[in-house]
């Protein structure tokens, strides 16, 4: 019979736990503004442009590629909330000239020499390597977050709602937005070497999704999605260590099937 | 419904040579407005005119010149103009985990709605809500809405903290004809009830003749302003509505600009 706790007794399981157990609510509770703004597409692009923040470090010359991929994600999302408040065309088909041209700058300096399989790990991620100074680091962007959220939520709720009438109602929309997305920026790029850049989207999304299919107001709504998020992620842990596969995308298939499942049951229940 | 203050009408506010450009485009030019407290104020005007893009200047929603100042003129003395909007339809999707409540709180409460329905705010809202005859909606989802009980959510946030001007466009979806007619009821009785003065964007000319004060014909700038008789007597505006008849009915008329 398998023992149900042996997984814990590695370091690294604990150490993935404890990642886990911070980074899901968060991306549950961020999950929920980015869907009810529409922006899956913004949070995507910023995804993709981790592979250019790395691309950015390696030439500089920077140890630690982290902190380029973060600086260079605040200035990607500040520049594609700028652009596409401007109104010119259709914000879905700048977000994705964008980020195509981030990505191909990313993979054609990271390729050169034929050296990109040393970054390919980014692709997939792998919470099991995070180590207990990292998780620290992932400790204060929750807090950040949550602070944030309870400041700022109302306000992200009314821009989201309407723009024009949040604004006639004295909140600083221009602020809070560029605010938004640097905070979804931070948290994209500290989480996406244990995530990985092929479903960190996924994650943030499908919470959130799964939960409008049956929450009626903003409590349920993020009750919900810290649920599904904390329950994949735990769950998926656990299964990916006994069937020998990789964790993000164990998560992942988790999170769709609560969506299916959230899916059929507010079409039988003909919300 | 309630009633809070009557007008006085010793306020006026005007709008004073405003105008807007988008890039090399001249929307609006030299607008001049002058609007007393207790009247209902229609704006009309073909597709493209410039009427909403008057009322999100007048938001300062976008960039514009010229100004508005708000006065009372027993004395003279200057105030700050509290606007009330009332957006022609909001960004919610069917599905949407927003309740009634959840939308008045986000704009006009602090304490985040995701985390509990406090008391205070509840009640706060509820009897807003009331005004219009409302507050039993208050925690319906609001992508269940029909078009009038949004309506009359989207008027009771309105006049929460008692504006002295209400901006609003005019529903033109999910409104039948006695919805319209309802609307403009209330309307008459917001402005007679009231201490403010109403400014509208109208599509039906047949209902602005019934209750409008005064009329305002827009065309990137005022090309006529006065009452129903004068402005509908017009020239001008023979001359636009002439153009639109014939636009719509090429079927390229838009409702909305």
């Amino acid at each position: 019979m398998i023992n149900l706790t042996s997984w814990l007794d590695y370091g690294f399981m604990r150490n993935a736990l404890i990642a886990i157990l911070i980074i899901t609510p968060l991306f549950g509770v961020l999950g929920t503004m980015i869907v009810n703004k529409k922006m899956a597409y913004f949070s995507d692009a910023l995804g993709h442009s981790a592979l250019t923040g790395i691309a950015v470090g390696v030439i500089l010359g920077v140890t630690d590629t982290t902190l380029s991929m973060v600086i260079f994600a605040i200035v990607f999302a500040l520049l594609l909330n700028k652009i596409s408040s401007m109104n010119t065309a259709s914000t879905d088909t700048i977000i994705s000239v964008f980020s195509s041209c981030a990505v191909a700058i990313g993979l054609a300096i990271l390729s050169r020499g034929g050296n990109f399989s040393k970054y390919s790990g980014i692709l997939v991620g792998d919470v099991l390597s995070i180590t207990p100074g990292e998780i620290w680091l992932l400790v204060v962007i929750f807090a950040v977050t949550f602070l944030f959220w309870g400041v700022a939520f109302n306000m992200l709720n009314a821009i989201s709602i309407h723009k024009t009438l949040a604004k006639s109602k004295g909140i600083p929309v221009k602020l809070i937005e560029n605010l938004f997305a640097v905070l979804i920026a931070l948290i994209v790029m500290l989480s996406i070497k244990w995530v990985g850049i092929l479903i960190i989207n996924a994650l943030l999304i499908l919470p959130a999704a799964s939960s409008r299919n049956i929450a009626s107001n903003m409590r349920e709504y993020h009750l919900f999605a810290v649920i599904f998020s904390m329950f994949s992620g735990i769950v998926g842990l656990i299964v990916s260590f006994y069937a020998n596969v990789a964790t993000g995308p164990m998560i992942v298939i988790l999170a769709s099937i609560i969506y299916f499942l959230t899916f059929l049951y507010n079409r039988k229940a003909g919300k | 419904m309630r009633k809070i203050i009557e007008p006085c009408g010793f306020h006026c506010i005007k709008v004073n040579h405003l105008g807007v450009r988008f890039g090399e485009q001249v929307v609006l030019e030299d607008v001049n407005l002058h609007i007393h407290c207790g009247t209902l104020n229609a704006i009309i005007g073909k597709n493209g005119a410039g009427k909403s893009t008057l009322i999100r200047a007048m938001l300062d929603d976008i960039a514009h010149t010229g100004e508005i100042e708000f006065k009372d003129t027993k004395d003279g003395r200057m105030a700050k103009l509290k606007i009330g909007y009332v957006p022609q339809s909001i960004n919610i999707e069917k599905n949407t985990p927003v309740s009634v409540f959840d939308l008045i709180a986000s704009y006009e409460s602090k304490f985040p709605v995701f985390l509990a329905k406090r008391k205070k705010t509840y009640e706060k809202v509820k009897k807003a809500l009331s005004v219009f005859d409302a507050e039993e909606l208050i925690d319906k989802q609001v992508c269940n809405l029909s078009g009038g009980e949004l309506q009359r959510v989207l008027l009771s946030m309105a006049i929460m903290d008692e504006p002295n001007l209400l901006l609003l466009d005019e529903p033109v979806s999910g409104i039948d004809q006695n919805g319209m007619e309802l609307f403009f009821k209330t309307m008459d009785y917001l402005k007679r009830h009231y201490d403010l003065a109403i400014i509208l964007i109208s599509h039906d000319l047949d209902y602005v003749a019934k209750y409008a004060d005064k009329v305002i014909l827009l065309d990137s700038t005022v090309i006529r302003q006065g009452t129903v008789r004068e402005v509908y007597d017009s020239p001008e505006f023979a001359k636009t509505f002439a153009a639109q008849n014939l636009e719509n009915w090429m079927g390229e008329g838009k409702e909305n600009d």
